[in-house]
């Protein structure tokens, strides 16, 4: 377990020649893309002109930018912080969806309460969602040694099948005429936007998640603990650090994160509980945290390179007629160089 | 240790030459694509947008829009489309329409149910852009929406299924529980009935539009059950017509008459959509400034669906009652869903000689006698 925990963080090693080389990285996926799209007949760097044109040319695709960058980073750093002391949470995905579950129920049974009680409420209902959904493996983990990357991601598929078993059975919207979703939340239940756009309040706590990991992570004693856990877990065992607690709590916090991102989703963006609140966060957001070496700064970063990528794939679809799927094929191509090139110099060295 | 606490540490050098990297990345090749786009053209072409929820190959709900827009295109010669596929129900359809109606989209034609919320909000923004949502039962100044009653086309597709099924049992899958699907299981089972009193119809929901494994599973299990007349109502009707032919029973088509080529023994005949008249009559109206909003519905008659074409197995004699059936609907003699229509627990939904609205028909939620089962809640 411990070979394992160690060659995690050895991939994670995150130094300014490192960063260097995952631009060099990055820019070689999308040569490597740019090449199959040229192949088909395609303008490449049209392809890249309207992906970029599509999220930073204009003040409404920045704010979609944020809207897209928002549980990216939520979910991210719900990966990013067990991965500290050298656990893989593949969860994300589920917990987003059990935190929007919770807290579809606060809204659908507290509705009425008045918005200053009522919303601080389905935060921490979403909060709470996500954390038991994460602390669950990270319990796990810690009573039987049930391997937490695979139970994080079975229970994904849990957690999902629980929302569709809610919008389909019990919280169906009578006025739906049978289709899968719950009534509207009432306007005291919906997250505030800023301005006119759907940028909300979710992304305040994405980017106060991600300073207050890098303060704990920096400059607290549990942020050198789970440092030590996740460089050496027998040496951190020895010196008596609470490896179980860490796990747990880890698990907890960082599944509330995604919780978060979850409430959000259907408190600001949708309004109401249905199947497809997301488009594939959790992953997203594991993609994200891996890239970054689980640096929170970098989390923010990458996140708005594939949030980017993501709003791009509408206008190359839109504008050139390709198939969204290029833009999965460049995000995986990213991923495959990155991490493989990581994992090719750890063999070398 | 040193060398550890360093991992945490980025310079924020390297973040600012990263930011940099990508700017200028941005920069540049905005500036490629400025050149590229060239000044629109003399004559204005009217723009219009298509969102689709699957594949536009699904040779399903999506295939058939799809094929709608392209045949539009090139009966109009002014007109230009844009279209994006694969689009889900969530916050990213808003984004889609807005970015078409950046492209200079006059006209959006959100084809999937899901999409009426997003687009009545986005309808909100842009009141110089027509949305025609497809099915919805909700308008707005600029939102208007469209469907027409295809189960018509299903009640004479079942007048073939019930005269050759030999089992007496036709098997249903089906996606989701709402009306309009209720409304196509009905009206197939009527017309099974009409001419062999004995069919019963099973059904089978997968809760979903698009699941491909779901479907043939759901479909195998239905002819294990003794079923020898397979249809459904899904986005993608080429599993259960693929799964009919497979397993040597008969296929009725939905959403789409090419479907045929997957089923060439099997193949009895099906409810085909052909939007291509809609869409050239509303872009028309749009560009003559004589849109109008409201629901556009309507029956046989629009030919904004139709009756597939027969499959070797049908008989001629069968082919000339499914016929005739057509032409007394199409002459307004006969009405499918007119009284009396009970339901599956006997209780009488349409009085005799009753013709029920069309009001009434999309809010259909029960089952009529000879379909087995209840409608899940």
């Amino acid at each position: 377990m411990e070979a394992r925990m160690r060659a995690i963080t050895r991939v994670g090693t995150g130094q300014p020649a490192r960063l260097i080389r995952l631009m060099g990285m990055v820019s070689f996926a999308f040569l490597a893309v740019g090449i199959f799209l040229w192949a088909f007949g395609k303008n490449p760097v049209r392809a890249y002109g309207e992906i970029f044109q599509g999220a930073l040319g204009s003040t409404y695709g920045l704010t979609e930018l944020l809207v897209k960058m928002t549980p990216f980073i939520l979910c991210a750093s719900a990966t990013a912080l067990p991965a500290r002391i050298g656990l893989i949470n593949v969860g994300a995905e589920g917990q987003l969806h059990t935190g929007a579950l919770i807290a579809t129920w606060g809204a659908l049974t507290f509705g009425d309460l008045p918005r200053g009680i009522l919303l601080p409420f389905l935060v921490i209902l979403g909060f709470a969602g996500g954390a038991i959904w994460g602390s669950f493996s990270g319990a796990l983990r810690t009573m039987v040694g049930l391997n937490e990357t695979i139970s994080t991601l079975l229970l994904n598929y849990v957690a999902v099948l629980l929302v569709e078993h809610y919008v389909h059975g019990p919280w169906k919207d009578p006025a739906s005429f049978n289709w899968p979703f719950t009534a509207e939340f009432t306007e005291a239940a919906r997250l505030p936007t800023f301005g006119s756009s759907r940028v909300h309040f979710g992304l305040v706590f994405a980017l106060t998640a991600v300073v207050v990991l890098y303060l704990v992570l920096r400059k607290t004693r549990w942020g050198y603990e789970m440092r030590v856990i996740g460089d050496n877990a027998e040496a951190a065992r020895r010196a008596g650090i609470p490896i179980g607690r860490y796990i747990v709590l880890t698990m907890f916090i960082g599944g509330g994160l995604a919780g978060l991102a979850g409430m959000a989703e259907v408190s600001a963006i949708q309004g109401r509980l249905r199947p497809g609140i997301s488009t594939g966060f959790g992953y997203t957001g594991f993609l994200v945290s891996w890239l970054a070496s689980h640096h929170p700064i970098g989390i923010v970063i990458m996140a708005f390179l594939l949030g980017v990528l993501a709003l791009g794939g509408d206008m190359i679809q839109i504008n050139l007629g390709l198939p969204y799927s290029t833009v999965n094929i460049i995000m995986a191509l990213i991923f495959f160089i990155v991490l493989g090139s990581g994992q090719l110099k750890k063999m070398g060295a | 240790m040193r060398k550890r606490t360093k991992q945490t540490r980025m310079p924020l050098g390297v973040v600012g030459l990263i930011v940099v990297f990508l700017v200028s990345f941005g920069i540049l090749l905005r500036g490629a694509t400025a050149q590229e786009k060239k000044v629109p053209s003399k004559d204005e072409k009217l723009k219009v947008g298509f969102v689709y929820v699957g594949p536009r190959d699904d040779y399903g709900y999506n295939y058939a829009h799809d094929q709608g827009r392209l045949c539009m295109e090139k009966k109009l010669g002014w007109v230009e489309t844009l279209h994006a596929e694969n689009i889900p129900e969530s916050a990213d359809v808003e984004r889609v329409m807005e970015q078409m109606i950046r492209q200079g989209a006059k006209l959006i034609f959100p084809t999937s149910y899901g999409y009426l919320d997003p687009a009545i909000n986005v309808a909100k923004r842009h009141n110089d852009v027509i949305f025609m949502h497809a099915g919805g039962f909700k308008t707005a100044p600029n939102l208007g929406t469209y469907w027409a009653y295809i189960y018509n086309a299903m009640y004479l597709s079942g007048i073939a299924a019930g005269k050759l099924t030999k089992t007496n049992k036709l098997g249903f899958v089906a996606a989701h529980p709402i009306p309009q699907v209720l409304g196509n299981i009905n009206a197939l089972t009527l017309g099974a009935r009409s001419v062999n009193p004995k069919v019963e119809t099973h059904v089978v929901f997968t809760g979903g539009w698009y699941n491909p494994g779901k479907e043939a599973e759901a479909a195998n299990s239905l002819v294990d059950l003794g079923v020898d007349v397979l249809t459904q109502h899904q986005d993608s009707p080429i599993a259960v017509v693929q799964t009919a032919e497979k397993r040597g029973v008969y296929a009725v088509g939905y959403h789409s008459k090419d479907l045929q080529k997957f089923a060439p023994k099997g193949w009895l005949t099906g409810a085909s959509w052909n939007w291509c008249n809609l869409y050239a009559d509303l872009a028309k109206e749009v560009k003559d400034g004589k849109w109008k909003g409201g629901h556009r519905r309507g029956g046989l008659e629009t030919g904004y669906f139709e009756l597939a074409p027969f499959g070797a197995a049908v008989p001629n004699d069968v082919r000339d009652m499914v016929m005739k059936k057509r032409k007394e609907i199409l002459d307004g003699k006969y009405v499918v869903f007119q009284g009396p229509v009970k339901d599956n627990k006997g209780t009488l939904r349409v009085k005799a000689g009753e013709k029920p609205t069309f009001e009434r028909i999309e809010q259909m939620d029960w089952f009529v006698e000879g379909v087995v089962g209840t409608v899940p809640k």
